[in-house]
């Protein structure tokens, strides 16, 4: 047994072992899961062979249905086939499962198992989504660990192929799919030592061939079917007996014992904990630590969860156990208890029943939740639980690890507990930002440690929920024993803090022990770094003696040419510092892992990261605290005094990190939040921000448009609004003949910016006296923050203008439309928001948005706080995020019940008539509602209507309802909002079915051509030639054509934008689509991180798109008369090789580099697929073609005459 | 040994006529098409270091953007294992050009590090190259740095890539030194086998609408051989036999190319000419040079070589400032407007 210590986390471990014995590999991103199909997709790209010598087929479906189909269909033939998922794709998997497991076929579906969403979406890590899978008929194994979910995945594989039961091996996601630990490797010898070859050859002889046919998958009926189902009963009895044989056989081979339910305790213990999954870490230890004070308890840990082994359940428990505590880690609404609970007490239930019963009483059994959604397990809660063993009368049914003040099932954590910490064991945290490479550091940290010494290692990442400057906490551990503390650190050696700015935001020394050793990075050096702490921050460092350490990393990065990547600074300091390594050795390491990720991109990075090492321990400085706290530097979330109670009360706290605080009874019942939370997070991210010159500004309000965050605001209001604006408040005369005599001002929130730049980048005002000057400017924040929070607010108490005042289809009349979606969490430069954003501003106080899952679901509605907000009246978009595959079905049906209640709202309104005004209410059935004016005008109508509604009192039961319904007479509208993940492959089928419905809504695809949320896997919008996760060759076929797809139905609306190419064909496009009385899509060319681009440049990188003729624009507007040509090619003739703008992405730059000839190659498919196009295009705005029905509707009132045609150029 | 065989850095070639480094140079196909049209060297387009740099950096940029951020996307790419770089990619070049081709392959590197200079000289003479050729092309617009210091700068680069490779060194250099003759001698005498003469400086433009400096390439035209011409003329009677010097810039014919062995070039390089006209001008030229040849009675390019250089001729001090005012005179009748020199 030659043993192979690596440090991997729990995807890398099962993958590893799926891929080695697997021929077909059928798999769809899912978080998280993610990483195991995109491992496998590597390696098989990189031409490693299976087990037996094959590159397995890893193939990526349009859906885990889609996968779940692919793997039916491989395993039918006769290949050795498996997938990975989680959440709602192994839901999306279920259908198919029934039938591999009626079928009795082997095959394993590896599982990172994360929380279903319910009033929520939440990627983190429960087992809602296998317990859903329970009835499928598939087996089910559970690993607890890292190690266990690769020993798991091996014996999961090894006992499907002889019990012909289908295995879901599952982990938790996150807290072990995440995890690196120190793990023994299985190698291919064990593999092939293991791996069942007459099972193999028997399943290969099972699979269907026209050269010995059989018929599967018949239609049975009521004579047949139940007796069939009942034929496999054999097969289900033998598997626990298989799988404890495959248990044995990897024990004979590795030494690691494993039994289907396992015993740990105290062998008289009369206290039981009974779980599975990664909460068995924290149980061991708690348990072990009262055993070891001599408490009689113990711990049942179950791995084959199905076929359940009641026998060997009953069997294991302790002859002495007088009450046990089942934890399941989910939550089945209404059911008499958790499944694993109901499971044990019919197993102890029959057990008792039996001749022989085990226990002379039957032993008293809660059950209890915790963990849902990677909520913390910790040893103080496990102590609660053994605590409520031991109570005389203890809650039949709890919950640990919250406190439920509403229905009182919460059993309180013992916070005093300690786990006995084996000798020798360091701990420490590292608080980052995600841009400054702390994880990456990390992970390298813990690879060295665990690879290169006798020290086991373990590391846990916590990523909070921005992807603009968002903040990491890294959990590490050392020691000289086995890490099994599936918890987050609670008593650190060792803190780093990164990022001097998070001092004033987090408190990072709460976890710090006595005597710990702080490292901070500082701007500021070590004799003047005191007086700029934050006070609590003084408090810890005294109280706790906390050794203290600084080093200005980001001057060290910057001078050595690594820009913000200071983890390489900070790295040695960590060695230096923790002693958990000869800092020469360390530093020798370090130095070799930077040459193994980097040497092979050239020796310029690996030089500069050597040089911040080398200068890194020179400049590492110890601070000698003063004795007392001194005035210290701001701390803590401030929200204005005007917040609502709900942002203090539960925004607040979740932002400030205390989010486990907060009691039941401080959330929504129904996951119902308000609006508009997003401003109350200052965050005060950017470095630089941008800095108004109304000298130069020309009025045009592209800077407003293209910022991703709207943090550039644009306000046209008369001068008397200018009074008591602060000193350097900065106005102009507004250029304008529709509203003379008026201010404009461009504003910038410098709290809210990110620093993209991408304003800067596309002003066109240029100083005539220095032309590098542009009406817009990036300025150091530290100077202007304070100016412009004064200026911003005097802003903010400006009055938008009115909505009818501006034509709305100009870009700076958009722009002085208040944004309804604010300061997101999106990326910097983020492609896709300002498109979001313009809808806002254009429809907001008015739409229902039905958004997919995927980045705009999580820039758009995750919490703590959400960008969607409302105007001054209160209104703005009510949004809903249902799941990733139905996004167009849920936004039809949003779109039936805007009918439904206006139809009911105009029946009552008829009804009431004779008592109400007649001309008000001919006027509010009637009168049309297309412009703001009329939209205002109808505002006003349904005023007036409820007004004298209140005043028909109650006497008529049907004024009630009207009351209810009557601001559904204005009209609403439902736009639906994903990215290209959905529109082109999970939700194809429900996007064509909805435009083919005619159903009035608005479609807006956020085309980045890949999956952006799940980080850049290959979609059908990849283009040809491009790089993507399960494209990593480059992509070789051509991207979809969605839009001519669309157009073929003749019925809807299309057009296809590009904000940076021409912004007035884009708001025009949204116009329109709005207008269009069926069904409207808009494609919108999203730039994206994963393009690998410099995203300051996004709106030229859009305009060379469209000048190559990569991205045409068009609208195609359907006509009713004979001659009516649809389609309007929007953009210039080719006028740049699209070798020009593909070469200036790294997803397109990285074939050249990897596989040079295939990239020539496909770069001449790339423009012969753009030339075809263009052909095409020209062809199709040639073409008359007339809708024959008239209900599709012919509105022309936005007018297609007044054509933005080549408008690339700003003015 | 035929009429027009030559020696270029102790490379014995076929004709004098050398394709310098240009977008017909960079495929082993085309150097190839160029061989069969009788180019009897081809030098490469230079390696320069700052590329590879700057490739290396944003590559790495751009692939790390985004990691280790957010928890559902880690990163953004898939792993890149093997990356061929633009110096692996060149150097592969040259491998294959040296399959490919019979006539000898000459590199050409621009470094911005003194590491730079010598790691991809050093990588270049393992790749196979037969000589290599020394770009020095750099702006002396530094307002710290004197003449004597950037030239000494310079010769110290010289002299680290001699002592660190063995193949035949050419340079090329500007005609910016301020005491170019001097220059030129200290680069031969600190090892360098032959000068290449001279580097055009594309200068870049203004985009009037726009405001934005725009890179532009003009190609050479014929009148912008007189700079080399007079320069080979003075050098190659101070160096003698000491070291090859090439022509470079202007020549478009075979006229042009005699001219160049008539004041003392070892070979004529050639590339607007080429762009110009296709591949297949070498092989015009070649025929020009031959009839020249004839048509004046010269039995090879040993006797043609030289015969006009600054010693040998006529009227030496035509070479020197004497001859500018005659210059000037002579622009009131241009006969020849194509050779005009184009205003900007």
């Amino acid at each position: 047994m030659d043993q192979q210590w690596t440090c991997i986390d729990g995807n890398e471990a099962a993958a590893r072992v799926a891929y080695a014995l697997s021929e077909v590999l059928a798999v769809y991103p899912i978080t998280p899961s993610t990483p195991m199909g995109e491992a496998a997709d590597g390696w098989a790209a990189a031409g490693k062979p299976n087990l037996w010598g094959v590159v397995p087929d890893v193939v990526e479906m349009q859906s885990e249905a889609g996968a779940a189909g692919a793997l039916h269909g491989a395993l039918q033939r006769g290949a050795l086939s498996a997938s990975f998922t989680a959440s709602q794709g192994l839901l999306l998997m279920i259908p198919n499962m029934f039938k591999i497991a009626g079928e009795l076929t082997p095959a394993v579906i590896h599982v990172a198992a994360r929380t279903v969403a319910t009033h929520a979406l939440s990627i983190f890590g429960d087992h809602s989504d296998v317990m859903h899978a329970r009835t499928t008929g598939w087996a089910m194994l559970a690993s607890a660990s890292v190690q266990e979910a690769q020993d798991m995945a091996l014996i999961a594989h090894v006992a499907t192929l002889r019990a012909r039961v289908p295995f879901i091996h599952f982990f938790d996601g996150f807290r072990t799919s995440h995890e690196i630990n120190s793990i023994d490797l299985v190698s291919d010898d064990d593999l092939r030592a293991l791996a069942p070859e007459e099972d193999i050859l028997a399943f290969r002889a099972r699979g269907l061939s026209p050269d010995a046919p059989l018929v599967r998958g018949t239609a049975q009926n009521p004579d047949a079917f139940f007796q069939g189902r009942e034929a496999g009963n054999p097969f289900y009895l033998a598997t626990p007996g298989i799988v404890a044989a495959a248990m044995e056989a990897f024990e004979r081979r590795t030494g690691r014992h494993y039994g289907l339910v396992e015993y740990a305790g105290a062998p008289d213990a009369e206290r039981v904990v009974v779980l599975m999954g990664s909460g068995i870490g924290a149980t061991e230890q708690t348990m072990q630590t009262l055993a070891a004070a001599g408490e009689r308890v113990g711990l049942v840990k179950v791995r084959l969860y199905r076929p359940f082994p009641a026998e060997q359940f009953v069997a294991a428990l302790p002859q002495t156990v007088r009450s046990i505590a089942v934890l399941d880690r989910t939550k089945e609404p209404g059911a008499p208890g958790e499944p694993l609970y109901l499971d044990l007490v019919a197993a102890l239930a029959e057990g008792m029943d039996s001749a022989h019963p085990r226990f002379e009483r039957m032993p008293r059994v809660i059950g209890g939740r915790y963990g849902l959604s990677s909520k913390e397990f910790n040893p103080g809660m496990v102590k609660a639980v053994f605590d409520e063993l031991a109570a005389e009368d203890p809650k039949r049914h709890f919950t640990v690890g919250i406190t439920d003040d509403v229905t009182h099932l919460s059993i309180a954590p013992d916070t005093e507990f300690r786990y006995r910490r084996p000798a020798g064991e360091v701990q420490a945290m590292f608080f980052g930002t995600g841009s400054d490479g702390t994880v990456g550091a990390n992970k390298n940290s813990v690879k060295i440690i665990g690879e290169n010494t006798d020290l086991w290692a373990q590391g846990y990442f916590v990523y909070d929920s921005k992807k603009a400057g968002s903040v990491t906490v890294s959990h590490l551990r050392f020691g000289p024993n086995p890490i099994r503390s599936t918890y987050l650190i609670e008593r650190a050696d060792f803190v780093a803090c990164h990022q001097f700015g998070l001092l004033g935001k987090l408190n990072v020394l709460g976890h710090a022990r006595d005597g710990a050793t702080f490292l901070l990075n500082s701007p500021f050096p070590a004799d003047e770094v005191w007086d700029h702490l934050p006070e609590c921050i003084q408090e810890h460092l005294i109280d706790k003696g906390i050794q203290f350490w600084v080093i200005d990393a980001d001057r060290i990065a910057a001078e050595v040419g690594m820009g913000s990547r200071i983890n390489t600074v900070m790295q040695p300091c960590f060695f230096a510092l923790s002693g958990v390594l000869p800092v020469d050795e360390a530093v020798a390491h370090i130095k070799e892992s930077v040459e193994k990720a980097y040497g092979k991109r050239g020796p310029v990075i690996v030089e500069r990261n050597f040089a911040a090492i080398d200068r890194s321990l020179k400049e590492l400085t110890q601070v000698e605290a003063p004795g007392s706290v001194t005035c210290g530097g701001p701390s803590g979330i401030a929200v204005p005094d005007d917040a609502p109670d709900f942002v203090r009360r539960v925004i607040v706290p979740l932002l400030a990190g205390e989010g486990d605080l907060l009691p039941v009874s401080a959330f929504p019942v129904d996951g119902s939040f308000i609006t508009g939370t997003a401003k109350y997070e200052k965050r005060a991210i950017a470095r630089e921000i941008p800095i108004w010159d109304p000298e130069l500004c020309i009025d045009c309000g592209k800077c407003a448009l293209v910022c991703p965050h709207a943090v550039i605001r644009m306000k046209v209001y008369e001068p008397a609004r200018l009074e008591g604006a602060p000193e350097g408040f900065r106005s102009k005369d507004f250029r304008s003949k529709d509203l003379p005599g008026h201010k404009l001002t461009i504003q910038v929130a410098p709290d809210d910016c990110t620093g993209c730049g991408v304003c800067v980048n596309v002003c066109p005002a240029k100083s005539k006296t220095e032309v590098r000057r542009r009406a817009i400017g990036m300025e150091p924040a530290m100077e202007h923050r304070d100016a412009e929070r004064r200026n911003s607010q005097f802003f903010d108490s400006i009055p938008p203008l009115a909505r009818d005042l501006l034509p709305r289809a100009s870009v700076r009349g958009s722009q002085v439309l208040e944004p309804l979606f604010e300061f997101s969490g999106a990326c910097a430069g983020c492609g896709e928001t300002p498109y979001v954003k313009l809808v806002s501003q254009l429809f907001g106080d008015r739409i229902v948005v039905a958004n997919s899952t995927g980045c705009s679901s999580i820039y758009g509605g995750n919490l703590p706080t959400t960008p969607w907000t409302v105007d001054r009246d209160g209104r703005g978009p009510a949004w809903n995020n249902s799941l990733f595959e139905d996004t167009a079905e849920f936004g039809m049906g949003m779109r039936m019940g805007c009918e439904a209640r206006l139809a009911r709202a105009r029946l009552l309104l008829e009804g009431l008539a004779p008592r109400l005004d007649g001309a008000l209410v001919r006027e509010t059935i009637e009168a049309p509602q297309d412009t703001e004016l009329q939209l205002r005008a109808q505002r006003q109508r349904v005023a007036d209507l409820e007004q004298a509604l209140e005043g028909l009192g109650n006497d008529d039961p049907d004024v009630p309802h009207l009351l209810a319904l009557a601001g559904d007479l204005v009209s609403k509208g439902v736009w639906i909002i994903g990215g290209d993940g959905w529109a082109y492959d999970i939700g194809f089928g429900g996007l064509d079915h909805v435009l083919a419905s005619g159903r009035n809504v608005n479609i807006m695809v956020l085309d980045t051509e890949v999956y952006s949320n799940t980080g850049g896997q290959a979609s059908k919008a990849t283009p040809r030639g491009a790089v993507a996760k399960f494209a990593s060759s480059g992509k070789a076929t051509p991207k979809k054509d969605l839009g001519a797809l669309a157009m073929a139905y003749g019925t809807a609306y299309v057009a296809q934008i590009a904000l940076g190419a021409n912004d007035t064909q884009t708001v025009k496009a949204l116009l329109e689509a709005d207008a269009w009385p069926g069904p409207s899509l808009v494609i919108a060319y999203s730039t994206c991180t994963a393009h690998g681009m410099d995203m300051s440049k996004s709106m030229e990188h859009m305009k060379n798109a469209v000048r190559s003729g990569y991205w045409p624009l068009y609208r195609f507007q359907p006509t009713a008369t004979e001659s009516g040509r649809p389609f309007k090619l929007d953009s210039r003739k080719p006028s740049i090789p699209v070798r020009d703008f593909v070469s200036s992405e790294a997803r397109f730059a990285i074939l050249s580099r990897t596989h040079p000839q295939r990239s020539e190659r496909l770069l001449e498919l790339i423009q012969a697929d753009v030339d075809e196009r263009w052909r095409y295009y020209e062809q199709l705005a040639a073409m008359s073609r007339k809708v024959p029905s008239a209900e599709g509707g012919t509105r022309t009132d936005t007018g297609s005459a007044d054509s933005p045609q080549h408008e690339e150029d700003p003015p | 040994m035929s009429r027009l065989a030559t020696s270029y850095l102790g490379l014995e070639l076929r004709t004098p006529l050398v394709a310098s480094g240009s977008p017909f140079t960079r495929q082993p196909e085309s150097a190839l098409r160029m061989q069969e049209s009788g180019a009897a060297a081809i030098v490469l387009p230079s390696l320069f270091e700052e590329e590879v740099v700057h490739e290396e950096v944003e590559f790495s940029q751009a692939l790390e953007q985004g990691a280790e951020n957010f928890a559902e996307a880690l990163d953004y790419f898939p792993t890149v294992d093997a990356f061929e770089s633009t110096a692996d990619r060149y150097l592969l070049v040259i491998g294959q050009m040296k399959e490919k081709l019979d006539v000898p392959v000459i590199a050409s590197l621009n470094a911005t590090s003194s590491g730079g200079w010598v790691r991809f000289a050093k990588l270049i003479e393992e790749a196979g190259a037969d000589a290599l050729e020394l770009n020095l092309y750099r702006l002396a617009a530094d307002p710290t740095r004197s003449g004597s210091g950037m030239e000494a700068s310079d010769l110290e680069v010289v002299r680290r890539v001699r002592e660190s490779t063995d193949i035949p060194l050419a340079v090329k250099i500007s005609p910016y030194y301020s005491a170019l003759a001097n220059f030129a001698v200290s680069v031969v005498e600190t090892g360098a086998d032959g000068l290449v003469l001279f580097n055009r400086f594309y200068q870049p433009d203004l985009d009037a609408d726009s405001r934005e400096v725009v890179p532009r390439l003009e190609l050479s035209q014929p009148w912008e051989l007189r700079l080399p011409l007079r320069w080979i003329a003075i050098l190659r009677s101070h160096l003698a036999a000491r070291a090859s010097l090439a022509a470079s810039s202007g020549v478009h014919t075979g006229i042009d190319a005699a001219k160049a062995l008539l004041v003392g070039a070892d070979v004529a390089m050639m590339t607007s000419a080429v762009l110009r006209n296709g591949r297949e001008h070498f092989a015009t030229v070649e025929r020009e040079l031959v009839q020249w040849m004839d048509a004046n009675e010269y039995a090879s390019v040993s006797e043609l070589r030289g015969s006009a250089s600054y010693a040998a001729s006529d009227d030496p001090s035509a070479f020197e400032r004497a001859n500018y005012l005659k210059t000037l005179r002579s622009w009131n009748a241009p006969l020849d407007l194509t050779s005009r020199p184009q205003l900007p």
